[in-house]
């Protein structure tokens, strides 16, 4: 009881955090057909300018000003980068993406080091919030939950009540008519590229503490959000939405799970000792991800909730 | 009776020779004159990564140049078909039954096998669309390979990976393959059959259609052909090459690791393909030419050396996007046509002002790896002393930058006068 609890907690907040990087990695797919390779980046980088700037700000002026300084960064990139590569075709684009991952990566190596910053939660929120079961919880990780609840109401608010959101959501379906209706596409694009980088920024300032602010913490979380992307389906927020939940209590509870391949299918006689028995769930749980993600693609391409196929 | 003049667009029998045999004769050639110099050991290893990378990168672009296949995987084809080869060479070793008449030489053969079976068992739900859905299959499909090549160990060898020693076996033209300069030619030659064979393999009747199915799939559906079909076929072929390659590592090294599974391989392969120019055949090996001299040279130079080649991977998506070998085959050009002074000076202009702006990035990105790395080291080109504290090096370099972008800009704006 006490483990489900906990794994329920842990995994819906690794799966809102999730959903802040992957929210706006599909607007941005949706919208121009880009898979930005690098948004996991723009999410690196969030971590590192809170870190930054938290050590002479202090964290809570850190926390609004390091997105809003990525998300500058990605509209810069959108701006000169990407919209230059846009007549070369999509595959170009994901191509520039690509590399520009890779920029990234090593930029940030050089700038801030191989080894792992010590990024740590603000004393404010270093405090054990609630004790349950005997064993207490961290308040940061529930100030993680409200600042990405917080998130996603701003996000509904935006785009389910303002104009501007009006727009983006007809350009998310019908890029084609909103242009041809005289909006300016490749602004509204660079305005959503940068928006989407700011709240990668942002997922990366909380949880770059939370879990380790590091080079790679890029390459290990970037593969992920795509999952989300494919699995949530095209133009879908709320697909997205369900499918970073759905992927953060999989893996959050598959980590708990100690049982072996062996103890599972014992009936059928497979040793522990064989490398199939020995293979327990939780060791499973960060290829679930892209077990899904395979599943998905070629059971139904268009993903959970997608309006159309990718 | 017609008496209509019959032209013939057919190649004639000498375009055709020097066209699709001349380069190979050509390459032949030089492969047995290379030894004649007498390389070093360092030479020979640098030589003999080179051809491994050669056939896969090839391999790579049948898939992405030739059928439009975007694969984030193809690594794993490499790994496997180098892992059939390597367990094939531990049965060599041990010597039982109808290993102990196969030659290690005939390694990356088994390798090909390896690599095209799992191209056959993979490829089959991959392949079903091209594009988008396609390169994120392949990543899937290269995370949850990789990850179970660390789970399996009796199969992968976990962290330590699977060994051999090649020196087994019956020997198949007085190699031994024990000292490098042996293993050179082993390299030689399957590179060599790799590039014709796959060469070769453009010009079959599958390869043409693969090129249809990259640029019109609707319209080959009308034909009557299934395009699903022939992306499958291509993808079990350059799975087959790229164990191919697999196979010759496997002897090369004589190790296995399953982090030749990973995508970080996978995403080299695609640089070397891509910096050497996806549209032309020969272009990801001039790609694999480069990028693996640059891994291995380059990386004693400098700490950053993976930067530059992302930077070079970046100007090439934005201004080269037909690659080192498109640039070539420009400049070529433009020496033939008419007017080539004009086009010959205004390149010449904007070679200088990309230099100067080259230069200015290198200071700054050497300035500042010396400054993070916080031992004290200053950058000195040429004897000159760059210290990270001294206004000169900035201003040097964000003169030299801006200096090349304005020559760049001007040379460039030149261009568009001169084609309006």
């Amino acid at each position: 009881m006490e483990t489900f609890f906990f794994s329920l907690l842990n995994g819906v907040i690794y799966g809102l955090l999730l959903f802040m990087l992957s929210s706006g990695l599909t607007l941005i797919f949706s919208m121009m057909g880009v898979l930005n390779f690098a948004h996991a980046s723009f999410y690196m980088l969030g971590a590192y300018f809170a870190y930054t700037i938290g050590s002479v700000t202090g964290f809570w002026i850190a926390l609004f000003l390091a997105p809003i300084l990525v998300g500058l960064a990605g509209a810069g990139v959108e701006r000169w980068g990407l919209r230059k590569v846009h007549t070369n075709g999509h595959l170009a684009e994901l191509l520039f993406t690509f590399g520009l991952a890779y920029l990234i990566d090593e930029l940030v190596k050089i700038i801030w080091g191989k080894i792992p910053v010590p990024y740590e939660i603000p004393a404010a929120l270093d405090f054990p919030l609630f004790t349950l079961f005997g064993a207490q919880y961290p308040a940061y990780r529930i100030f993680m939950l409200v600042v990405s609840i917080a998130m996603l109401a701003g996000l509904w608010f935006l785009l389910k009540r303002t104009r501007a959101g009006l727009i983006i959501q007809a350009a998310l379906t019908h890029p084609h008519m909103v242009g041809h209706l005289g909006h300016n596409v490749p602004r509204v694009f660079m305005i959503v590229f940068g928006f989407g980088c700011a709240l990668a920024g942002l997922a990366g300032v909380i949880g770059g503490n939370y879990l380790v602010t590091e080079p790679a913490m890029a390459l290990s979380i970037g593969p992920i959000v795509f999952v989300v992307v494919v699995v949530g389906g095209m133009g879908s927020l709320e697909g997205a939405f369900i499918a970073s939940l759905l992927i953060g209590l999989l893996q959050t509870f598959a980590i708990s799970i100690d049982t072996t391949f062996a103890e599972i299918f014992a009936f059928t006689g497979l040793s522990p000792l064989s490398d199939l028995g020995r293979i327990s769930i939780a060791s499973l749980a960060p290829m679930l991800p892209f077990l899904l993600l395979v599943l998905v693609l070629m059971i139904r391409p268009r993903g959970l909730m997608g309006e159309r196929e990718i | 009776m017609t008496d209509t003049l019959s032209i013939s667009l057919a190649p004639s029998q000498s375009e055709k020779f020097r066209t699709r045999v001349l380069p190979f004769l050509i390459m032949a050639a030089v492969l047995v004159v290379i030894p004649l110099t007498g390389p070093s050991r360092t030479t020979y290893s640098l030589l003999n990564a080179i051809g491994i990378n050669m056939v896969f990168a090839l391999s790579y672009n049948m898939l992405l140049g030739r059928a439009g296949l975007l694969s984030f995987g193809h690594a794993v084809y490499f790994g496997l078909g180098g892992y059939a080869a390597m367990h094939a060479m531990q049965a060599i070793e041990t010597g039982t039954g109808l290993w102990s008449i196969f030659p290690v030489f005939a390694l990356p053969l088994v390798g090909f096998a390896g690599g095209a079976l799992a191209g056959a068992v993979i490829g089959w739900p991959s392949c079903r669309r091209a594009g988008i859905p396609f390169a994120m299959i392949s990543l899937g499909l290269a995370e949850l390979v990789a990850a179970a090549g660390f789970m399996f160990t009796s199969l992968f060898g976990g962290e330590e990976g699977v060994s051999g020693d090649r020196m087994n076996g019956p020997e198949l033209f007085g190699l031994s393959l024990g000292p490098i300069n042996e293993v050179y030619w082993f390299i030689a030659a399957w590179t060599l059959i790799g590039t014709v064979a796959m060469f070769a393999f453009t010009r079959t009747p599958l390869g043409k259609m693969g090129e249809a199915v990259r640029d019109n799939p609707e319209r080959v559906e009308f034909v009557g052909y299934d395009p699903q079909r022939v992306r499958y076929l291509i993808f079990i072929f350059a799975g087959g090459f790229a164990g191919l390659a697999g196979g010759m590592a496997a002897v090369n090294y004589e190790i296995f690791t399953p982090e030749t599974l990973s995508v970080i391989p996978s995403g080299f392969v695609l640089l070397m393909a891509y910096v050497g120019g996806i549209r032309y055949f020969a272009g990801p090996m001039l790609g694999a030419v480069l990028l693996t001299y640059m891994q291995s040279n380059l990386s004693d130079f400098t700490e950053a050396w993976l930067l530059y080649l992302g930077l070079l991977f970046m100007m090439i998506v934005m201004f080269a996007p037909s690659g080192l070998a498109g640039v070539l085959v420009s400049i070529s050009q433009g020496l033939q046509s008419p007017d080539r002074r004009d086009i010959l000076g205004r390149w010449a202009r904007y070679a200088a002002g990309a230099l100067l702006a080259f230069t200015g990035i290198v200071i700054t990105i050497e300035v500042a790896v010396r400054e993070s790395s916080g031992f004290g080291e200053v950058f000195e080109p040429f004897g000159f002393a760059l210290a990270p504290d001294n206004p000169v090096t900035w201003l040097l370099a964000l003169g030299l930058v801006g200096a090349g972008g304005w020559v760049m800009r001007s040379s460039g704006s030149d261009k568009e006068e001169a084609s309006s």
